[in-house]
């Protein structure tokens, strides 16, 4: 077991290493740069600008440094604590991300409060007996609804709940400080996106135990249904479905760009996406990597809790 | 009368054309042409105009095929009707009777309203242009994008899938630690760093599009070579002295297509889904031409009253029935796969 976090551990250091050795060397080739340069300095063309302006540009933003010198000195300033300093919005990028990623948690938490007992309940109600009516219909509505895109689903309920039938907030700017009725359409939208996938992975587990030997002797031993379900096949069913949710983050995280835009609401995905097109490079690289470290950390967090909570790999 | 009890049973002609080499040449007929017109329309002068003339009649003889390999699983059938809805008047639409999708006309009319002379089924946009109009052209881009971007992907996947699976060693070692980095990016941020960098166009969608997709469909066929490879077909071929090249490509590529199949459509969903997002995020297709993200964009601003929320429906309901047709075509297969 200590030997197998070790082991991920190792593997989940290197990947975010060389992921953000990627994600360094992409913004650091002469064309990048050079655009860069242009844009700061007010030029018309990449070919107008002179050799002496980019190296005086380069000096200036201590870009003339050789590439590992600066690359080591970025992760150091990062395991420290310092992200590097944003140029579109002119403060450090440290607090604003804090900030921003402090809107995305909030959001990620209501999705995944919301999404994981719907689809759970739909996943066992539709395992529990496979091929029967509600088995079916569960797997129809959840093939439906993965197959909306999320901005399609904002768009709907926006025009449904907010345009239409004027419930709820359109936008969730929160300009006039935090407001839990602008949540609400953002944390429905990723929650019928995603609870579908959930509920069909919980289907696929469920239907399989349910087929086991031991469930069997315990319907011809005479047990009440509804307490074998409970008692015999849930703890097994629900194995599967825990590392499908926490690898989920991943996915809350491309979702969350997506939704963060469409409603305005001031989270990561939106920071992302602004410094993107700005482009303000060290805000990108700072957002991406969080990105690659939670969704690594997710990645482990379900490895390691698969091990443990299967009991037989558990007494293995 | 004994003689003719003898002949085998007539085979109907949608069975015989059922063949996978027939359809993929009725396919090309009707792909190449709108590949060509998507991506090059400007280099193709006076040709523009009847490019899409031959295939017209092959997406409607794909459809026949689809419908009748299709017959057991009604859900398949329903995927495919949807898809090659699309997949047709992506082909017929500068055929049909449409007003200009650029022309501004009159802004803001809402739909079934008549108006400057025209008829507005759909209504018109915030610039006045006809909604019914952009809608059907706007499928053009999203569908010959999106399948080049999967195939793409599919293809640099599948040859690594098929390196790293079956000459495994330090190969495997390699291509399976990049593609665990890569799969360490969330999706939508590895799309919005790719694109970033190399700058907004199709050809830069399909490149990302890879980037992201590859490493996933590299797991898929890895597994499945390594799963293959043990069998006694590929220890003949070992013994008969072919090369690696050739038994990757002429013993294990075939026998693995069939879970790739089902995978390749929900990923064609998963990709008009991304190249939709990425072109409302603005990192995706460029204006003026139309397209179900653009529009989507272009209304999100101008359409905040309920009167005019059909700007944002249209395109959104579009998409989403087109990634619905694709999703269920895959279960449809799936289900049929399983009962065989």
């Amino acid at each position: 077991m200590v030997k197998l976090i070790g082991r991920r551990l190792i593997q989940m250091v290197l990947i975010i290493l060389v992921a953000s050795l990627l994600l360094f060397a992409i913004f650091d080739t002469p064309e990048f740069k050079r655009r860069l340069a242009v844009q700061e300095l007010g030029g018309f063309a990449v070919s107008a600008l002179s050799q002496d302006a980019y190296n005086e540009w380069l000096a200036r933003r201590g870009l003339d440094v050789p590439f590992y010198q600066r690359y080591f000195n970025w992760i150091g300033k990062i395991v420290q604590g310092d992200f590097g300093f944003s140029y579109e919005k002119n403060r450090p990028v440290g607090p604003l991300l804090a900030d921003r990623l402090a809107n995305t948690g909030i959001l990620a938490l209501c999705v995944f409060a919301l999404m994981i007992p719907i689809s759970l309940t739909l996943g066992v109600l539709s395992g529990m007996r496979e091929g029967s009516g509600l088995d079916r219909s569960i797997t129809f509505l959840s093939v439906f609804t993965t197959s909306i895109p999320e901005i399609a689903t904002a768009i709907i309920l926006t025009v449904v709940f907010a345009l239409g039938l004027g419930l709820l907030p359109a936008k969730s700017a929160m300009i006039a400080g935090f407001d839990p009725w602008q949540l609400v359409l953002p944390v429905l939208t990723l929650v019928i996106y995603d609870f579908g996938y959930v509920a069909r992975m919980t289907r696929a587990s469920m239907a399989e135990v349910m087929t086991s030997q031991y469930i069997r002797t315990a319907i011809l031993k005479g047990i009440p249904y509804r307490r074998v379900v409970m008692k015999h096949a849930l703890r097994n069913a629900l194995i599967a479905p825990f590392t499908v949710i926490v690898l989920q983050m991943n996915w809350l995280l491309s979702g969350v760009v997506v939704v963060e835009v469409f409603f305005e609401y001031d989270g990561f995905g939106k920071l992302l996406l602004e410094a993107a097109l700005f482009p303000d490079v060290e805000v990108v690289q700072a957002c991406t990597l969080v990105a690659v470290v939670v969704a690594v950390t997710s990645q482990i967090i379900s490895d390691v809790g698969y091990t443990f909570l299967n009991p037989r790999i558990r007494f293995s | 009368m004994a003689v003719t009890s003898l002949s085998p049973p007539p085979v109907p002609l949608l069975k015989r054309l059922q063949k996978p080499r027939i359809a993929a040449l009725i396919f090309a007929i009707a792909w190449l042409p709108l590949m060509a017109y998507v991506m090059a329309g400007d280099q193709l002068g006076d040709l523009e105009q009847y490019v899409l003339v031959p295939a017209i009649p092959a997406v409607i003889l794909l459809y026949l095929i689809c419908m009748a390999a299709f017959r057991e699983s009604w859900i398949a059938l329903l995927g495919a009707t949807l898809v090659f809805f699309w997949f047709f008047i992506a082909v017929a639409a500068p055929y049909l009777p449409l007003i200009d999708p650029n022309k501004p006309i009159a802004p803001f009319t809402t739909p079934l309203t008549e108006k400057s002379g025209f008829f507005f089924w759909l209504g018109t946009d915030f610039k006045g242009r006809d909604m019914l109009s952009r809608t059907l052209w706007g499928c053009q881009r999203v569908l010959v994008w999106g399948v080049t971007a999967t195939f793409v992907a599919y293809v640099v996947g599948t040859a690594f899938g098929l390196i790293a699976g079956y000459i495994s060693g330090w190969w495997d070692e390699v291509i399976s630690f990049l593609a665990n980095v890569l799969l360490s990016f969330p999706v939508m941020v590895l799309f919005i760093v790719i694109l970033n960098y190399l700058g907004p166009s199709g050809f830069n969608i399909v490149i990302a599009v890879t980037f992201a997709s590859a490493p996933a469909i590299m797991r898929i066929v890895r597994g499945l070579v390594l799963d293959v490879k043990t069998r006694d077909y590929v220890f003949a071929a070992q013994t008969r002295g072919e090369s690696a090249l050739w038994i990757m490509v002429v013993e294990l590529l075939p026998n693995v297509r069939g879970p790739i199949i089902v995978d390749a459509c929900l990923r064609l969903g998963y990709t008009t889904v991304a190249i939709t997002t990425l072109t409302f995020l603005g990192l995706g297709l460029q204006p003026p031409d139309p397209d179900w993200g653009l529009m989507i964009k272009e209304s999100a601003k101008t359409a905040m009253l309920f009167k005019f929320s059909y700007m944002l429906l249209i395109p959104a309901l579009s998409v989403s029935s087109l990634i619905l047709g694709f999703n269920l075509m895959a279960d449809g297969l799936r289900e049929m796969s399983l009962r065989d």
